[in-house]
């Protein structure tokens, strides 16, 4: 009988779109306008928001292309990109999350995108080169069923009725069947699974109605899909597309008190268990409406950034989370980088001889980046390297000169046995910390 | 030494095939830059072997020259050159080691060019100035003479739609089928309205976060220089103004209880061990200024229940349900439509009074959704207990309780719906909705609607 009823309000929305197709865009305007307020603020908290990771354009694509992945298109004054147009079909939603503005308790206004209104903005913004795709989350509405059928129709309706060829990234719902998930990754570039919050216990707390086995139950589908199209692949055949820029999740991070080591240990799990592309950390922030359970509190911008510090060490540089994490409370320490603290906490490690050294070995180097050490494995075959060649190859030098041996340098053991090496070798100010907070979220690199 | 002036890629790339061919030094040569027009990539890049003085050159270094050859640097060219000569008389391998001044130099102005084309895939706004065929334009400044080097991006991209991008040096444009370029125009040239700026406007404030602002992070991925033509940058003071007062409301504003009613649910459960449960309940705010609570009322074996919104003025006095205005009027309705109230439970969705004072009466206030879900276990509580065939909803308030936020009442009136706890789940209006309807007539209906909504709930 519901369902009756909104496939009727549906129809309605759908006539008042045809009628006025001859003057679409203004009209657009001024029905979205409210909607687009209300859904895409309830959606901003989401850290996901690069395109990245989806190579070569969809066959048959008039509009719309995913080279050149991860085009920022404008940023925004807490110097986040936009590059997607990331809004919730609904916040309308039945579950009770405490940490989410769209939960079924808050006061939050309340609104309904049709799936035509998503797919012209989608389009429109698109083609004003305003957007590299669409980024589709929804609070659940009726079923979890019924609201991730309603994404996937956005999806299909993009790739097949306007040819679009730009980036899909959908939010799965808990708990859709995976008949469902399916065809999802058919039209979507990307799938997330939101992991929520770290552990087990901080879901019972905050978010009730899911739980860890689910959540991890809907990506292993996901991941055994992507794996079976993979094979297929590669066995010559030409399977339909799956999810080509894999799946990602997003971690709350300080709704409650579990540590960063406990944090990091989750998404060591997803990115080995479930090889995950990406896992976003999102300081909690403080949200309108938000529940009296939850702190009051500006986000720990500085930790959001050590976490994604050490994520990237994770993924790129060969650490572990056991030994990234030094601190004695399970945290990162909040005045150093994750790497800076571990050379600290290893000094008998170094220094580390850039023209010797192995690769696994320079990586260890604070301040010292991936492409750097790329750079330098070429170099040194044709001659050594001396400190000029590291500036040059714009090395965070005041950092990295305690751990490093050159051509014409060496810091020798004496100053490396320095007990207030910390303190000289980590960025003057906090403000610069903070400036580099955002990027990493990009990057992360180190 | 001699003096060679060059307009173009193309022409430097010829001059110097013939100086090395010539064996010509490079401080033997002094290049000059004159207005220059980089012309077409699409003919052969690589210096052909001649017959004669065949000599190859890295595929790499053409790749790099073909981008420096964009920069607005005068020395790009002798740079090319000397790095070119180097190449090929001191070091095959020159390009590799990038800390050599010249290869550095390289691929600095390499490195802006690139960003450059970027900035101008990721800046470039359309503007729609015809709908059939779909058309689009825009305006852009790049630092560097890229655009010829992004334009084959654009077309891949919006293969589908008619475009022109003019910058002040050069223009391109697209037809569906190629691309033309054509002399650079001032900004003035182009449209600057298209409504839908006005909808990309309102997503991009909604998109920021007050909670998080990062000014310097902000200029810098998006130098102040693109400013002009990115519609939304208009926006940015304001929205940094407000931000810090819209955190401070945000924290402010926080809501929901420490607890629902679920807190306090008995574990023994029959309506009488609830009602004395619920008594001590006091999961949100309003049992401080309540009288008391006022608990459903009726045979634990009804077939109907009834739901209110919450006890008014004389419910919170006398602790029962519907026995002021309201009550009398459902009691009518009831036995208009044949319904004997003793047979019937009654109940509300929250089980305290809320008001707010007047002088010295205490006026009804709606719960907020908060403290409807906090008390909604009591009612779910009753539900369970009783196991209704029919459950009828009066008002909009146990409506959405029961059948979701999106329920409106004016809508779905007197439809059967099921809900979880029964098959049969009627809205229709709240009494107290009728008896406060000023014009006679529509309140005769309504009531009419009433007493037709129940017996309907009540029929097979
Ligand atoms: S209104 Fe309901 S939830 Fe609030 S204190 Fe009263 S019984 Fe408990």
């Amino acid at each position: 009988m519901l369902r009756k009823q909104t496939a009727s309000g549906k129809r309605a929305a759908q006539r008042r779109i045809r009628a006025t197709t001859s003057n679409r865009t203004r009209h657009l305007a001024m029905d979205v306008q409210d909607k687009l307020t209300i859904l895409a603020d309830a959606a901003k908290y989401d850290a996901s928001c690069a395109s990245s990771g989806s190579k070569g354009t969809r066959p048959g694509s008039k509009i719309g292309s995913t080279e050149g992945m991860g085009i920022c298109h404008s940023y925004t004054p807490d110097g986040r990109c936009v590059s997607l147009l990331k809004i919730l079909l609904t916040n309308y939603c039945i579950y009770d999350c405490q940490y989410c503005v769209n939960r079924i308790s808050s006061d939050t206004p309340r609104a309904r995108f049709t799936v035509d209104e998503v797919v012209s903005l989608t389009m429109e913004f698109y083609k004003r080169n305003y957007i590299e795709g669409l980024f589709l989350s929804s609070g659940i509405i009726q079923t979890s069923d019924y609201t991730m059928e309603q994404l996937i129709e956005v999806a299909r309706r993009l790739r097949v009725d306007q040819h679009f060829g730009g980036y899909i990234h959908l939010k799965t719902i808990p708990n859709a069947s995976s008949a469902l998930i399916e065809q999802a990754g058919r039209w979507a570039d990307r799938l997330s699974v939101n992991i929520e919050l770290p552990t087990e216990s901080d879901l019972v707390q905050l978010a009730p109605e899911k739980n860890k086995p689910q959540i991890v139950g809907t990506m292993t589908g996901i991941r055994e899909k992507i794996d079976e199209t993979t094979q297929e692949k590669k066995s010559g055949f030409k399977p339909p597309r799956f999810a080509p820029a894999g799946q990602s999740t997003q971690m709350i991070v300080g709704a409650t008190p579990t540590p960063d080591l406990e944090i990091l240990k989750t998404a060591s799990e997803l990115y080995t268990g479930q090889r995950l592309r990406r896992v976003y950390y999102s300081a909690y922030s403080p949200i309108p409406h938000a529940d009296a359970r939850l702190p009051g509190q500006s986000p720990p911008m500085v930790r959001e950034h050590r976490l994604y510090q050490a994520d990237w060490l994770m993924r790129f540089y060969g650490f572990d989370a056991n030994e990234i994490v030094t601190e004695s409370d399970s945290n990162l320490s909040l005045d150093m980088d994750p790497k800076l603290a571990w050379a600290i906490a290893n000094r008998h490690f170094f220094p580390v001889d850039v023209n010797r050294a192995s690769r696994e070995e320079l990586l260890r180097i604070p301040g010292i980046g991936v492409r750097s050490v790329d750079r330098i494995l070429v170099i040194r075959r044709y001659q050594s390297l001396r400190c000029s060649d590291l500036r040059k190859l714009r090395v965070a030098w005041n950092r990295t000169k305690w751990f490093v041996q050159a051509a014409d340098h060496n810091p020798g053991l004496a100053s490396l046995d320095k007990l207030d090496l910390g303190k000289q070798a980590k960025p003057k100010t906090t403000q610069l910390m903070l400036f580099d907070a955002a990027q990493s979220a990009v990057s992360g690199e180190v | 030494m001699q003096t060679i002036f060059i307009d173009s890629y193309d022409r430097w790339r010829t001059e110097a095939r013939r100086l090395i061919t010539m064996d010509v030094h490079p401080s033997d040569v002094q290049w000059q830059s004159n207005a220059e027009q980089p012309s077409l990539f699409d003919d052969d890049l690589l210096p052909q072997p001649d017959c004669k003085h065949g000599f190859s050159v890295p595929r790499k270094f053409l790749e790099l020259a073909k981008n420096v050859a964009c920069h607005r640097s005068d020395a790009r060219w002798s740079i090319l050159y000397r790095t070119l000569w180097r190449i090929l008389n001191q070091h095959r391998e020159l390009l590799n080691i990038t800390t050599d001044d010249d290869v550095y130099q390289l691929v600095q102005m390499q490195k802006a060019v690139t960003r450059d084309v970027h900035k101008m895939k990721a800046f470039v706004r359309f503007r729609k100035v015809s709908d059939n065929p779909e058309s689009f334009m825009a305006w852009h400044r790049p630092d560097h003479r890229i655009v010829r080097l992004a334009a084959p991006f654009f077309a891949r991209r919006f293969r589908g739609m008619n475009w022109s991008i003019f910058t002040p040096d050069e223009s391109v444009a697209w037809d569906q089928s190629e691309l033309q370029y054509g002399p650079g125009v001032p900004a003035s040239a182009v449209s600057s309205e298209d409504a839908l700026e006005e909808l990309w406007k309102t997503y991009y404030a909604s998109t920021f976060n007050p909670a998080r602002v990062k000014v310097a992070m902000m200029k810098r991925e998006m130098p102040v220089r693109h400013w002009a033509t990115l519609p939304e940058t208009d926006l940015i003071p304001e929205l940094l103004q407000r931000a810090p007062t819209r955190v401070d409301q945000m924290i402010e504003t926080q809501e929901g209880f420490g607890q629902t009613a679920a807190h306090f649910m008995p574990t023994e459960r029959s309506l009488e061990s609830l009602s004395d449960a619920a008594g001590r309940c006091t999961a949100c705010d309003l049992c401080h200024d309540a009288n008391q609570l006022v608990f459903g009322e009726g045979p634990a074996n009804a077939k109907i229940v009834l739901i209110g919104e919450q006890p008014g003025d004389l419910e919170d006095i006398q602790g029962k349900p519907f026995v002021g205005p309201a009550g009398q009027l459902l009691d009518e309705c009831l036995a208009a439509a044949g319904i004997d109230r003793t047979t019937v439970y009654v109940t509300n969705t929250v089980k305290h009074f809320k008001f707010t004072r007047l002088d010295k009466r205490r006026l009804h206030k709606k719960p907020d959704s908060r403290e409807i879900f906090a008390c909604r276990p009591w009612l779910e509580a009753e539900l369970e207990e009783i196991q209704p065939d029919v459950i009828v909803c009066l008002g909009a308030t146990p409506a959405q309780a029961l059948l979701g936020r999106d329920f409106r009442i004016t809508r779905s009136r007197g439809k059967r719906l099921q809900t979880e706890w029964c098959k049969q789940t009627v809205a229709t209006w709240h009494p107290a909705a009728v008896l406060r309807m000023p014009d006679q007539s529509r309140r005769h209906q309504m009531q009419e609607q009433l007493v037709g909504d129940l017996r309907m709930a009540v029929g097979e």
